[in-house]
């Protein structure tokens, strides 16, 4: 038997005329990704500043004053209270109201001036170290700068000492570390994996539930037919989505659009079809909806938390990156980044581009494998 | 999909081009088909001739592999083994074509119900790849006088309205045979009626039908009959055949309800009877043996309040008697 056109049309209007109709999943194809979006770009940010942070000062010196200031300009701390004893700094540490606590020994300013380089003490509540990072990071800055001034005339011999090598750092493409310019492309990504796997994934499955699936069976169709004609209608709802998202990323959150935004479509084509595929296969091998979504499950989490989404790519030991090397959503976040932040051409972004390509082919494999034309 | 695994009897195969294939009156011609699902061997031996124009009742209770024995004749389910031809395409090899030329409908309502009758139509005329789709879709609901409902969805019709959309599309690219799972199930009485007249008509132009029920009254309106329990194939003829084919004897009585609730389980399991059916306020004593029923019921004949009379036995009687003579312990 041949491949028809006519009957693969049919497929698709199907499909069209009951997407229309199942007016809840229509409105969270829409309403996931601007949810989503707003949601997660505004609230995650992976630089916290404005930490609360508690001091104990047994030293009334100007020098003291000037740290806390210097810390507090810094953007990082924000200085809650001023304790009397470090019992109460240890209870505030412990319940977790303030991250930092500061403390300031007696005699502070005396030996500063002394050149006895008085220890000051940090404390850090570090049980979520991506919390702190960013804020430890600033204290070496501000213990080595912010007395310069303080320190004139017969001190200036306390100053820091200039570093031997000037050490200069370019952050590229994001120079400001706006977390949102690496979430956003990022969400398009997840979103995109999400309503994909899981929409398809249902497709298949619910004609088997509904026991339409018999009657789909004894027709003519063959399975290519069935199974790229419920697809169709889903990567235009990709393209909808894609579209929402680009927009909302360049009007709301201002993340820049280096590359060719023709180029973007291009590979968001290319991983749509490929997480359509999955959900399809997903939808072929499992029995009912409720299997299909605990597969698109079991498929989700690792895509967030292994592809460099949700915690650096480079930050995991190697066979967790050839893991994460796997899945499509690793590849097209740097493609994504890539277009957007940086301005990659096709040829810089060949080697993000065949991976999901080769993921796409095996698992419409499996699929086709899967796919039962008969009841049995 | 490998179409060679199945066993094949030796001697078989010789006479095989006299038998099938080259009778071109046998619309289904199958031999022997077989099923399991996993340990469960839900159609044994099953064999089937049906010729063209031919109305094929096919009966037995429910879980006896009707709709099991049904999915493979249309090429939906593999038979373990077993041979034969459907439309005079291989059952297990040519299911493609057979789907093309057979009209399916299954037990279950499995159109669309979120597509409107007109929606589904289409759509099944766009799977069969009809010329002439839009024609056929306006001829089927002007047949079927669905034109007025043509836009209301499918999961909002009645039970009756269901089956005749059902019908509809699976009568929708002109199939030489149709299978009918348990068509008229919830269905009243005179919808059931109009969809008998329907089928006649049907056959009438020379198509064949294989309709399994469980109505005694359809069964009656069938040409031919098969009936079938625990999965095999217990009898099969006309339908007059088919209640000829034993020698039984029925004695009716009426009475109180009380009364016969009580003669019926004293006279359950009694030497000479068969079985004991109740109608309505007449209870039926069946048993094959003429000389034995009658001593076994004529102890009660002079009981004021029961009135004894001679019945003919029924399908009904004959079924439940091939029933309880089934061999079932083989499940």
């Amino acid at each position: 038997m041949r491949f028809s056109w006519s009957r693969w049309v049919g497929i698709i209007v199907k499909e069209f005329i009951q997407l229309k109709r199942d007016r809840l999943t229509f409105g969270m194809i829409i309403g996931i990704p601007v949810i989503q979006l707003i949601l997660f770009g505004y609230a995650i940010n992976s630089d916290p500043k404005r930490l609360p942070t508690a001091v104990l000062s047994a030293d009334a010196s100007a020098y003291s004053r000037t740290l806390l200031a210097a810390m507090q300009t810094s953007g990082y701390f924000r200085i809650e209270k001023n304790v009397a004893d470090e019992n109460e700094l240890e209870e505030m540490m412990a319940h977790g109201t303030v991250q930092f606590a500061v403390t300031i020994p007696e005699n502070f300013g005396r030996k500063l001036v002394r050149g006895e380089r008085p220890v000051l003490l940090v404390e850090a509540d570090a049980s979520d170290p991506a919390a702190i990072g960013n804020a430890v990071a600033a204290l070496a800055q501000i213990a080595s700068s912010s007395l310069n001034r303080d320190l004139g005339g017969s001190l200036a011999e306390l100053k820091a000492v200039a570093s031997p090598i000037d050490m200069r750092v370019h952050r590229r493409y994001n120079p400001e570390g706006v977390t949102a310019y690496n979430i956003v492309p990022g969400l398009l990504g997840t979103i995109l994996t999400m309503t994909m796997v899981l929409m398809t994934g249902l497709a298949m499955t619910r004609e088997r539930e509904r026991g339409t699936f018999e009657n789909l069976l004894s027709t003519p169709a063959l399975p290519i037919e069935v199974m790229t004609g419920k697809i169709i209608p889903y990567i235009l709802i990709g393209l909808v989505q894609v579209t929402l998202i680009v927009v909302a990323a360049l009007l709301l959150f201002k993340v820049p659009m280096q590359g060719n935004p023709l180029l973007l479509y291009f590979v968001v084509l290319i991983f749509i079809a490929a997480n359509l595929t999955l959900g399809i296969t997903f939808s072929s091998v499992a029995r009912n909806q409720l299997q299909s979504m605990q597969m698109t499950f079991f498929f989700f989490l690792p895509s967030i938390l292994l592809s460099g989404f949700m915690f650096p790519f480079r930050g995991m030991p190697d066979w967790a990156q050839w893991l994460g090397s796997l899945l499509p959503l690793t590849h097209f976040l740097v493609l994504v980044r890539g277009i957007m932040l940086k301005g990659n051409t096709l040829d810089e972004l060949w080697p993000a581009i065949w991976p999901i390509l080769a993921f796409m082919l095996v698992v419409i494999g499996i699929g086709l494998g899967f796919y039962k034309r008969t009841l049995d | 999909m490998t179409p060679e695994n199945q066993p094949r009897a030796r001697g078989e195969a010789a006479r095989d081009p006299l038998h099938r294939g080259s009778n071109p009156e046998l619309v289904i011609d199958v031999e022997k088909l077989n099923k399991s699902f996993g340990t469960k061997h839900v159609v044994r031996d099953f064999s089937l001739q049906v010729r063209r124009g031919e109305i094929y009742g096919f009966l037995g209770p429910n879980g006896s592999g009707k709709t099991t024995s049904i999915r493979m004749l249309c090429g939906l389910l593999k038979p373990d083994s077993g041979r034969g031809t459907c439309l005079g395409y291989d059952v297990v090899r040519e299911t493609a074509q057979i789907k093309r030329e057979v009209g399916y409908m299954t037990q279950r309502f499995s159109l669309w119900e979120d597509l409107t009758i007109r929606e589904n139509l289409e759509f099944v005329a766009r799977m069969y790849g009809m010329r002439d789709r839009k024609e056929a879709v306006a001829s089927a609901l002007r047949e079927l006088n669905l034109h007025e409902r043509q836009d209301q969805l499918a999961g909002t019709l009645s039970g009756g309205w269901k089956q005749r959309l059902a019908l509809a599309a699976c009568m929708l690219h002109r199939p030489k045979l149709l299978l009918l799972d348990e068509p008229t199930a919830g269905v009243d009485p005179q919808a059931r009626r109009d969809f008998w007249e329907e089928i006649h008509g049907l056959a009438a132009k020379g198509i064949s039908v294989l309709v399994s029920t469980h109505y005694m009254d359809e069964a009656e309106r069938c040409h031919r009959l098969a009936y079938i329990a625990y999965g095999k194939l217990l009898a099969t003829g006309t339908p007059d055949e088919v209640l000829h084919l034993f020698r039984l004897r029925t004695w009716a009585v009426s009475g109180q309800p009380a009364r016969l609730v009580a003669l019926a389980a004293e006279l359950h399991g009694e030497p000479g009877i068969s079985h004991v059916t109740a109608f309505g306020n007449t209870l039926h004593v069946t048993g094959e043996d003429e000389a034995e029923l009658e001593k076994a019921v004529s102890k009660y004949f002079d009981e004021k309040d029961l009135a004894w009379r001679k019945a003919e036995a029924g399908l009904e009687d004959v079924f439940i008697h091939l029933m309880q003579s089934a061999p079932e312990a083989e499940q």
